[in-house]
């Protein structure tokens, strides 16, 4: 250490690097946060916003919105769920049987969509689900008025669509570290490819989809574009209802006490996954692997 | 199996494909061909409000980009430094700032300025000076939060992939820290400097939700064209979303590949 210098400069230094990140974490997160949880016990001023008080009622009146929530707390797990089941033979597909040369090509082609605008991606969904996309073409081969846009499936097919790059990935990424000797091994001690599958490959990239679910359930219980575009009037989440809370109705505390419960559900669900998906012993260890 | 992975590679593009084609359609109804035409073009860019949006949201999302990526690449660098339940803090506020759902973030930035504008504006009018509301100044620093824990990851990522024997050796041959820092780390890290602002840049100019909340009479690109989605669609919105994609498409492989000469270099 040549041109070392004082500790006590060493830590002034460090604390100048990180002061004007901690100053944006504080006053635009950490801060608010804290003010939405004092909100969420406080009363609806007379013109909207907020009034000082402390009362439970927001979060006894939650089942007002009991809608948002079942369908938040449905969609988004089915979602991910199909969402998983579609991306894995693709996940697959990549690490395992693609052609070397290609790979890296077709994986950024997965990548890519994920990076467009989501506006625009849910947009083109409009126009396909909509009266003049598959239900005109449907009618042609005499299914007359079928209705898919502003549906639970709509929905469905948004989250599948919007999400299967981010589940591919994971997946992707824990086929691939799997030692293809193990493989080998299973078929030499006489399994046939579905024991193998079933038994080797399967366990092991658990982890990924594991991953890849968490992300994705996530991210789809705080989407509003899907349920506003895919959903129309009819499908709303919970992002949709604190719109309107903050927005329109200009509901401050009860909005609160929405964002409030949905924050928590959403850390309750990452620690009870945590707890009893990632810490089973056969999922630790392949995450080692 | 590659016919499965052909119908999904169908499933992820056909959409963006729909957008580009109708883009050129000739008609007033989106889904509905009558011809090829650039005619949408020229409206989308002599129509004054949407020009104004375009420019309100390039505005924003240069500057969002380089306040995200200086205090980000700042942090990143000042966490390297630190160890103990500071530093735990910090990690666990980038994962906060990241794992939040927009919505949240959209609120949490609301209330703050809200409770800002309470607290300073009846001083500031006994002054007589201009009372604070909302404007583009509140959403890039809206826009600056969710962006700085993406710069502060990609930062550090490269700093933990960097031969540590080039900083040692530089120290060894009397360079100041500074000098150190100037001449050895920057560089290196330079890569991962322009892909974080080509990210926040991307991340910040898509962004709808957190905008819809604290943008108050301002427009932004994604505002207006949520707005005029839910209007109806018309071959207009098409027009802007290809020439957004495409602009897009090309920053996210400058991106990427930026951050593939990285893991070379490295």
């Amino acid at each position: 250490m040549a041109a070392s210098i004082s500790p006590s400069r060493s830590r002034l230094v460090t604390a100048l690097l990180v002061a004007p990140a901690g100053l944006f974490f504080f006053f635009l997160l950490i801060l608010p946060l804290v003010v939405v949880i004092i909100y969420s016990f406080g009363a609806r001023a007379e013109a909207g916003g907020y009034a000082p008080a402390f009362t439970l009622e927001n979060y006894a009146n939650l089942p007002a919105r009991g809608r948002v929530f079942f369908n938040t707390l449905t969609l988004a797990p089915l979602g991910t769920l199909l969402t998983a089941l579609i991306a894995y033979p693709l996940a697959y597909f990549l690490a395992v049987k693609a052609n070397e040369k290609l790979r890296t090509l077709l994986l950024v082609l997965v990548i890519v969509p994920f990076w467009t605008s989501q506006l625009l991606r849910y947009y083109a969904w409009i126009m396909i689900l909509g009266a003049k996309g598959i239900p005109n073409w449907l009618s042609f081969i005499g299914f007359a008025d079928v209705r898919i846009l502003n549906t639970p499936t709509a929905v469905l097919i948004g989250a599948i669509y919007g999400f299967l790059p981010l589940m591919i990935l994971p997946i992707y990424v824990s086929l691939e570290k799997l030692d293809k000797r193990l493989l080998e091994a299973s078929a030499d001690l006489g399994a046939d490819a579905r024991r193998t599958f079933l038994q080797v490959t399967l366990p092991l990239s658990l982890p990924g989809v594991a991953t890849g679910s968490m992300l994705v359930f996530i991210l789809l219980m705080g989407e509003y574009i899907l349920p506003s575009f895919l959903g129309g009037g009819k499908v709303f989440f919970i992002g949709n209802a604190l719109v309107d809370l903050f927005l329109q109705s200009r509901n401050w505390p009860f909005g609160a006490a929405v964002s409030t419960a949905m924050v928590a559900i959403m850390f309750v669900t990452i620690a009870l996954y945590m707890r009893f998906v990632l810490s089973r012993g056969d999922v630790r260890r392949a995450a080692l692997v | 199996m590659r016919v499965y992975a052909a119908c999904i590679y169908v499933f992820l593009y056909a959409p963006i494909a729909l957008i580009v084609v109708f883009s050129f359609n000739a008609g007033h109804y989106a889904m509905d061909w009558q011809g090829f035409s650039v005619e949408w073009y020229g409206k989308a860019f002599s129509n004054p409000v949407l020009v104004k949006a375009l420019v309100t949201s390039l505005v924003v999302a240069s500057s969002t980009a380089v306040i995200a990526t200086v205090v980000g690449t700042l942090c990143a660098l000042g966490l390297e430094r630190m160890r103990g339940w500071l530093r735990q803090l910090f990690d666990a506020l980038i994962y906060i700032a990241i794992m939040v759902p927009g919505v949240v973030i959209g609120i949490a930035t609301l209330i703050a300025f809200v409770t800002l504008f309470d607290v300073v504006n009846p001083a500031l009018e006994t002054l007589g000076m201009a009372r604070l509301q909302m404007g583009l100044w509140t959403v890039i620093a809206a826009h600056v939060l969710f962006n700085l824990a993406v710069v502060v990851l990609i930062i550090r990522a490269r700093l933990a992939g960097m031969d540590r024997s080039l900083v040692e050796a530089s120290e060894d041959l009397y360079a100041t820290p500074f000098a150190t820092f100037r001449q050895v780390v920057l560089p290196a890290l330079m890569p991962s400097i322009l892909a974080g602002l080509l990210l926040s840049f991307t991340f910040s100019f898509e962004d709808f939700i957190i905008t819809f909340f604290v943008a108050g009479p301002n427009t932004t690109l994604p505002i207006y064209m949520y707005s005029s989605i839910r209007r109806g669609v018309t071959p207009e919105i098409n027009a802007i979303g290809t020439a957004v994609l495409l602009t897009s498409l090309a920053l996210l492989m400058l991106a990427q590949f930026l951050l593939r000469t990285r893991s070379k270099g490295g």
